[in-house]
């Protein structure tokens, strides 16, 4: 199987867009949305024609929040991002918005978020990251810990993991060079679409996890390990594709259908399951062969 | 084969009627409409911080309880239709002990400002003790003499001691007048609870100072001149006529018994939502044809039988958003869901006869709340719906390779891909029910609702639906072109593993 032939290549690809990830997030960083970092969301939409220009609304919001953003959104629309505002500052927002009554308004959307709720959303979104992952390898440990010959379970669960952490790793890294020049924030929805690649990429490398434990118990001859998991993959490989390809339609078709408010969230998917397709194909199984070759040369150099 | 094709009938004419249930009731007044989330209806939310630190720990729930029906109360006044007021709280994941919210929905009301007032401006009213001699100790310090006005100096307040008597124990207020100045008062009456803690107070303090307080401003501070047992009391300060009437008006309303901060407003426009909707159900149509196709093209006759499923899987999805779902109706059918997989498909009808049971005792589900994000999670299920289907029919096309009869193939198949589709199902049910229980905006709940009874769903067409299907329209003669239809792809299939 040319997968476990050629796999160094593949981990190097791999290695190659992890690094830049992490080299992206550790430079830029995750731009917090306000879900994280408290603060305020307008989007505001102005009459046809009527939008004023940026700088002058800049100018206006200045006395309230001196460091408000506001950016263009399609033909007539603002998205203010500025402080955390009060119930009694919002009017004072608004009217500076209008530029004193200048412009006729329509408020499309007002976010204003705490940051003691911020706090706490990111709390939860580190709990349930943890949670998920914890959950998920003690799963894999279970399910496969009747395998143990030639490699034993547990090192099934730390296969899953490095898969898991490279579909993670990517797509933050891709969001993080957006943020830098595209202003992409990350929010409890970004957190989500991970956790749901997460669960994704663990269901599709267990599907060869599965298929390998399967001919593993099967195979009455004793083939090498690396050609069993071989085997594996390429019977798995054209069921991994064709869902990940179903999966991918859905959510291309949403991206371009779906509505402003979901496009980041559909984008995050869409790079983490194209990522966890990826890595379960071409790093996850391999890595079991991998694991097992060191295995045998330490067994080897021993005796 | 009869006895295949004759389930096979029923199940599409239960899913017709199914259908014809999702499609009646999609008028707005409908009772089984869907259940639309603010950011598809527009409307405004918000959450409130509680601040119990003043109430002993055995009353909080208690207070919070009284603190909903208050503010619901007051939002009813306001004519919201179908308001949504609720407490949460949360001990285990916050730092600093507990922390409770109040969470307020509004839908439709996108100009919040006069319901936040209305919210808020309820006045906290408490009762606090000053005992005779500290009272004499500050008129007699330099304190007082340097203070113009006593009643704002915090050194002076400070010296009130909370007695726990609140405005939660007040049950009516009236206007009243006071009989020898003729100047207005306000009138009290105490819950049974109020009258005993009162008299409980008054009796032990006589001489001392009873100090009422609103909003943490001192009212006036009385001297305590006999324990008063029939638990009525008077607010007496120097008020206008028309102060003591919304001071009645608001503590009637109900005087907050802990004091709230909003911590986050949200206010979203009816035509963000709209955009969401349409948006969604496009997707949703697009992204169902052209997987239709896709199935249609690579999987050929059982490719057929996949779209049908996941035509019956979409149906029965919606039906569930609209009737309802509760974490524990869920975890059961999930249950017997795997049953039906290990061990008989007949399990897969006991979990949809129990979930027509339970549909039928009113309470015990609540329809799923559409979102934006859980209209995305739909389609998404979608699009992984069709797995375990996948599944099944490369394992059915191996089989065939090895040069297993069709209908041998096909039972092989459904047994032989189930445990890889267990396996695969629990970790997104694991992903699923984490961001359901942990999740910490209507945003990621929402979505995780949507996600989890979305692959229960696809694990049931999958096994119960689609089987059934297969059997039903499995070619009975074997012969190049019936093994051609219910073969897959474009590559030969190699014989591999020790056939």
């Amino acid at each position: 199987m040319f997968v476990i032939k050629y796999r160094k290549l593949f981990y190097s690809i791999s290695v190659i867009l992890m690094s830049a990830s992490l080299v992206a997030l550790f430079v830029w960083g995750l731009k917090p949305g306000i879900d994280f970092s408290g603060g305020s969301l307008i989007e505001i939409s102005y009459n046809e024609g009527q939008r004023p220009q940026i700088s002058d609304v800049i100018s206006s919001l200045e006395s309230i929040d001196p460091a408000a953003s506001v950016r263009v959104s399609g033909n007539n629309d603002f998205i203010i991002r500025m402080k955390d505002v009060s119930q009694v500052e919002k009017a004072a927002v608004m009217s500076a918005l209008s530029l004193n009554g200048a412009a006729s308004t329509t408020v499309k959307a007002f976010d204003s978020i705490g940051p003691v709720l911020g706090e706490e959303a990111l709390r939860k979104a580190y709990i349930s990251i943890l949670l998920v992952i914890i959950g998920i390898v003690l799963f894999i440990t279970f399910a496969f810990r009747k395998v143990s010959e030639p490699v034993s379970s547990w090192k099934y669960g730390l296969t899953a993991i490095i898969a898991l952490i490279h579909d993670v790793v990517i797509p933050a890294g891709v969001f993080s060079v957006l943020g830098h020049y595209a202003g992409y924030e990350v929010d409890t929805l970004f957190v989500t679409a991970l956790l749901v690649v997460l669960g994704f990429s663990v269901h599709d490398t267990i599907v060869v996890f599965d298929r390998v434990r399967e001919n593993l118990k099967n195979s009455s001859s004793i083939k090498p390990f690396g050609e069993v998991v071989g085997e594996s993959i390429s019977q798995t490989f054209t069921r991994s594709i064709n869902t990940s390809m179903t999966t991918l339609i859905a959510l291309v078709v949403l991206y371009l259908l779906g509505g402003s408010s979901t496009e980041h969230f559909t984008l995050v998917l869409i790079i983490g399951i194209a990522v966890g397709t990826y890595s379960s194909i071409f790093i996850g199984s391999p890595l079991l062969v991998t694991l097992e070759r060191w295995q045998a040369r330490k067994s080897e150099k021993k005796s | 084969m009869l006895k295949h094709r004759a389930r096979a009938v029923f199940i599409i004419v239960i899913a017709a009627v199914i259908g014809y249930f999702v499609y009646a009731t999609n008028q707005t007044d409908s009772t089984h409409a869907f259940h639309l989330g603010l950011d598809l209806s527009g409307g405004t939310h918000l959450v409130y911080k509680a601040d119990v630190s003043k109430v002993a720990a055995a009353d909080v729930s208690d207070a919070m309880t009284s603190l909903r029906d208050l503010v619901e109360r007051r939002v009813n006044i306001f004519g919201v239709s179908e308001p949504l007021v609720q407490t949460e709280r949360n001990a285990a994941l916050s730092s600093a002990g507990s922390e409770y919210k109040l969470i307020v929905e509004l839908p439709g009301v996108t100009n919040v400002d006069e319901a936040v007032k209305s919210i808020g401006a309820t006045p906290l009213l408490e009762f606090k003790l000053l005992t005779a001699k500290e009272m004499s100790a500050y008129a007699s310090s330099s304190q007082a003499t340097a203070t113009a006005d006593v009643e704002k100096d915090p050194v002076y307040l400070a010296l009130f001691k909370e007695t726990g008597l609140t405005g939660r124990m007040v049950s009516k207020a009236s206007v009243e007048f006071n009989q020898t100045t003729n100047q207005p008062v306000v009138g009290l009456t105490f819950t049974s609870d109020g009258r005993d803690l009162f008299a409980t107070i008054t009796k032990a303090h006589i001489g001392d100072y009873l100090g009422i307080f609103l909003d943490g401003k001192l009212e006036s501070s009385p001297v305590i001149r006999d324990a008063i047992l029939d638990g009525k009391g008077q607010i007496s300060g120097t008020f206008t006529v028309e102060e003591v009437q919304s001071l009645v008006r608001s503590l009637n309303f109900g005087a907050l018994p802990v004091p709230i901060y909003l911590i986050s407003s949200q206010t979203i426009g009816p035509s963000l939502g709209q955009e969401a909707v349409n948006g969604g159900i496009k997707a949703g149509i697009v992204a169902f044809i052209v997987i239709a196709l896709f199935l249609i093209i690579w999987y050929r006759l059982p490719g057929l039988v996949a779209t049908i499923a996941l035509a019956i899987y979409v149906t029965l999805s919606l039906a569930i958003f609209k009737l309802g779902v509760s974490p524990l109706v869920i975890i059961f059918c999930i249950v017997l869901i795997f049953m039906a997989m290990r061990y008989h498909w007949a399990w897969g009808a006991a979990a949809i006869i129990f979930y027509t049971l339970m549909a039928m005792i009113p309470g015990v589900l609540s329809p799923v709340t559409l979102t934006a994000a859980g209209i995305a999670g739909f389609i998404l299920s979608i699009g992984m719906a069709v797995d375990a289907n996948i599944l099944i029919f490369e394992r059915m096309k191996e089989e065939l390779v090895r040069g297993r009869s069709i209908s041998d193939a096909m039972h092989e198949g459904f047994a032989r891909a189930w445990t890889s589709i267990r396996d695969s199902n629990i970790s997104s049910f694991i992903t699923g029910f984490v961001l359901y229980f942990v999740g910490s905006t209507s945003t990621v709940t929402g979505f995780a609702l949507v996600f989890v009874v979305g692959v229960m769903v696809s694990m049931f067409t999958a096994i119960t639906v689609s089987r059934l299907l297969l059997y039903a329209i499995a070619p009975a003669h074997d012969n190049k072109f019936t093994r051609f239809i219910v073969s897959n792809g474009f590559r030969k299939g190699k014989e591999t593993l020790n056939s």
